[in-house]
């Protein structure tokens, strides 16, 4: 196994910058999910860093060492494929072992290691099956079969759950993460889906645009969002946002929101005036006669243990999380409060966070 | 599913439908068969009867055209005949009915064999190169691609005897002409266009990801080429096989035009067998009908990649 440490990479497909300057390192052993919307340059990364895109300028170590031009083969990792990629004319078993036969491992040993391979994933009993035959379970457990059998630097998993139907998906979250634990394989797995993501990861990475907006820790990621595209797009209903226009100086723990004064997490840095975006997720929110935001309730969302209750007010309308057995009235004047140490403030213009002691917190500041 | 079981579907051909499909295919297959029948029942009658009008339905069998295909034989003199030993098998005694010895073979099997050798051969080396080159095609991104995949196609939009004079002056400076590796090479160059569009459309159906998984596991392109792709082109290259191989089969111009004592292929000698008094009709039906056998054969072993094959891989499994 091995650290992955990809530096300053770019990709271009012609006119299309397809990756901007990604950086980001994954350590020996750690589970790095990179994620972002369709298009977003996550799947290139992956590839780049599998040999089977070459990148337009940047360097990938692996291990220390540069392969960035090295070919796929000469890479010693593995790779599991969205649509799994078993090869329709092999059995399960010879699928399995069809990477050992290259590297030239004898029959008995190729045979020894097909089997333990098959038994970690408990697919024993589907040895001499055709693959065309397997469920998406099966399939995605023979993929990650042949992945495994070679004993690789690394793992690469381009969206392996994204065919499986729901339930099939969260079974397989919890074997992959297991399997991980269990083979301590440096693993680099990309998702559209945050749940996987949030579920699996030791860390995020989180891309847009072909742009690495945030890698940090799924909690991190969560509580201090570093832009306001991470801020959006992670968690659901994703962070709710207050446009407003003012200045900030350090030390400063409070924001003027219309007429009222907001508690914030303490400023660490100083900014004139500018317009500016305070975020607070919908657990956050709370309802409160006194409360600084007034609106009126415009539906709620009952989701079993909690609801969703959108609430129209003079910043648009604000989800906020409340206990399910509290009964909303469409069009009640409703206050709203906001847990203070919670709040994250953007820069409108960039997305960029402003540093707070909110990110004091975190392993990365 | 209450669908499933309803009396009336609206997707499912209802029975009499099917039943008017069914015999129209079947109308329609007598209708094409008629020809062949014609010609394998030539094959089996005799002379006489073969030119008798109104033609006969019912007559009795013989095995003369095919005992004339195979042979070359001299008239002599019933006396003569009587000093010869007993009868040399089954065709010796229809010769001599007629007042006649088998002089030697004909000229049937060294052509057939030609025929063998020029279709099969121009056949493979179509395939493999379509094969390699659509191959290019599909997965690489070649300068001019869509230029040059039509630039391959016009070749065959025209009459390939439209440039048969160039061909045969060029043949004849080259040293190729009625020689076989000549036919091969002649054959190739019609088909192999042929080829590469079918078999891109194959190859741009397997999933780029079996290669790459290949190539992440360690193997070469060329050898991902080998063991992930061509196994699963099968299909295609059995069904762009069949075609190439009729072509190269069937061709009768330039065999005609380019092919005399050395090379010639079945299709020009057929037609000019020539008995007593004319045309040996029996004969020539038999020829043709002993020239249908190994197309039958290969297109009967390759059947279920033909079926799935013509369909142009839109149904996979």
């Amino acid at each position: 196994m091995a650290q992955i440490r990809v530096e300053a990479l770019n990709k271009s497909f012609g006119t299309f910058h397809a990756v901007k300057s990604a950086s980001f390192t994954v350590e020996d052993g750690q589970f790095l999910c990179l994620l972002g919307p369709s298009g977003c340059g996550k799947t290139t990364t992956l590839r780049m860093i599998a040999g089977l895109e070459l990148p337009t300028a940047g360097t990938i170590r692996l291990g220390g060492e540069d392969v960035t031009m090295n070919r796929a083969s000469a890479r010693d990792i593995a790779f599991v494929f969205q649509l799994f990629a078993l090869y329709p004319h092999l059995n399960v078993r010879r699928n399995i072992g069809f990477p050992l036969k290259c590297e030239g491992v004898g029959a008995a040993e190729r045979e020894r290691r097909v089997e333990e391979v098959a038994r970690i994933l408990r697919i024993s009993h589907l040895l001499d099956r055709s693959v065309s035959g397997l469920a998406g379970g099966d399939r995605q457990r023979v993929a990650l079969g042949r992945a495994i059998v070679r004993k690789p630097k690394c793992f690469l998993m381009d969206e392996p759950l994204g065919a499986l139907d729901t339930e099939m998906r969260e079974a397989m979250i919890r074997e992959l993460r297991a399997l991980h634990d269990r083979l301590g394989a440096t693993t680099v797995y990309v998702t559209h889906d945050q749940l996987e993501a949030m579920a699996m990861a030791d860390m995020i990475a989180v891309m847009n645009n072909g742009v690495v907006e945030q890698v940090a820790s799924p909690r991190d990621i969560y509580d201090r969002p570093a832009s306001l595209f991470v801020a959006d797009f992670i968690g659901s209903p994703p962070m709710n946002f207050l446009p407003f226009r003012g200045s900030l100086q350090t030390g400063v723990q409070a924001i003027r929101l219309g007429e009222r004064d907001v508690a914030i997490p303490t400023a660490r840095e100083a900014l004139a005036e500018s317009d500016l975006v305070l975020g607070v997720r919908p657990e956050h929110v709370r309802f409160s006669d006194q409360g600084m935001v007034r609106g009126e309730v415009y539906g709620a969302e009952y989701l079993g243990t909690t609801q969703i209750v959108t609430v129209k007010t003079r910043y648009g309308a604000l989800k906020a999380r409340s206990a399910a057995s509290v009964s909303f009235r469409t069009g009640e004047n409703v206050g709203l409060d906001f847990r203070p140490d919670t709040l994250s403030i953007f820069e409108k213009e960039s997305g960029r966070a402003i540093r707070t002691a909110l990110h004091e917190g975190g392993a990365h500041g | 599913m209450s669908l499933a079981n309803a009396a009336h579907s609206v997707v499912e051909p209802s029975v009499g439908t099917r039943r008017f499909a069914g015999s129209l295919v079947v109308l329609y297959a007598v209708i094409t068969m008629i020809p062949l029948v014609w010609i394998v029942l030539t094959s089996f009658k005799s002379p006489d009867d073969a030119i008798s009008y109104p033609p006969r339905i019912l007559f009795t069998p013989s095995l003369e055209g095919y005992c004339n295909l195979f042979t070359t034989r001299s008239r002599q003199t019933p006396e003569f005949i009587k000093t010869l030993g007993p009868p040399q098998g089954l065709c010796d005694n229809i010769a001599r009915d007629r007042n006649m010895v088998i002089a030697g073979p004909s000229n049937y099997v060294p052509r057939f064999v030609n025929s063998l050798i020029i279709a099969f051969g121009s056949t493979v080396l179509a395939v493999a190169l379509g094969t390699l080159s659509a191959y290019g095609f599909s997965r690489f991104r070649v300068p001019l691609k869509d230029d040059l995949l039509f630039f391959i196609l016009s070749t065959r939009m025209m009459p390939p005897i439209a440039v048969a004079i160039p061909i045969y002056l060029m043949y004849r400076t080259l040293g190729l002409s009625d020689t076989r590796l000549g036919m091969i090479l002649l054959y190739t160059s019609v088909n192999v266009s042929l080829a590469v569009w079918l078999l891109k459309g194959f190859i741009d159906e397997i999933p780029r990801e079996y290669e790459e998984a290949a190539m992440i596991d360690g193997y070469t392109r060329f050898q991902a080429f080998v063991k992930v792709v061509l196994p699963q082109a099968t299909t295609g290259i059995a069904a762009t096989a069949i075609f190439c191989l009729i072509f190269a089969w069937n061709e009768y111009a330039f065999a005609v035009l380019l092919t005399s004592g050395n090379a010639q292929t079945a299709p020009p000698f057929i037609p000019i067998i020539i008995g007593e008094g004319g045309q040996d009709w029996p004969a020539v039906a038999a020829g043709t009908t002993f020239f249908l056998v190994p197309i039958v054969v290969f297109t009967v072993l390759l059947r279920k990649h033909l079926l799935r094959g013509i369909t142009f891989g839109a149904v996979r499994k």
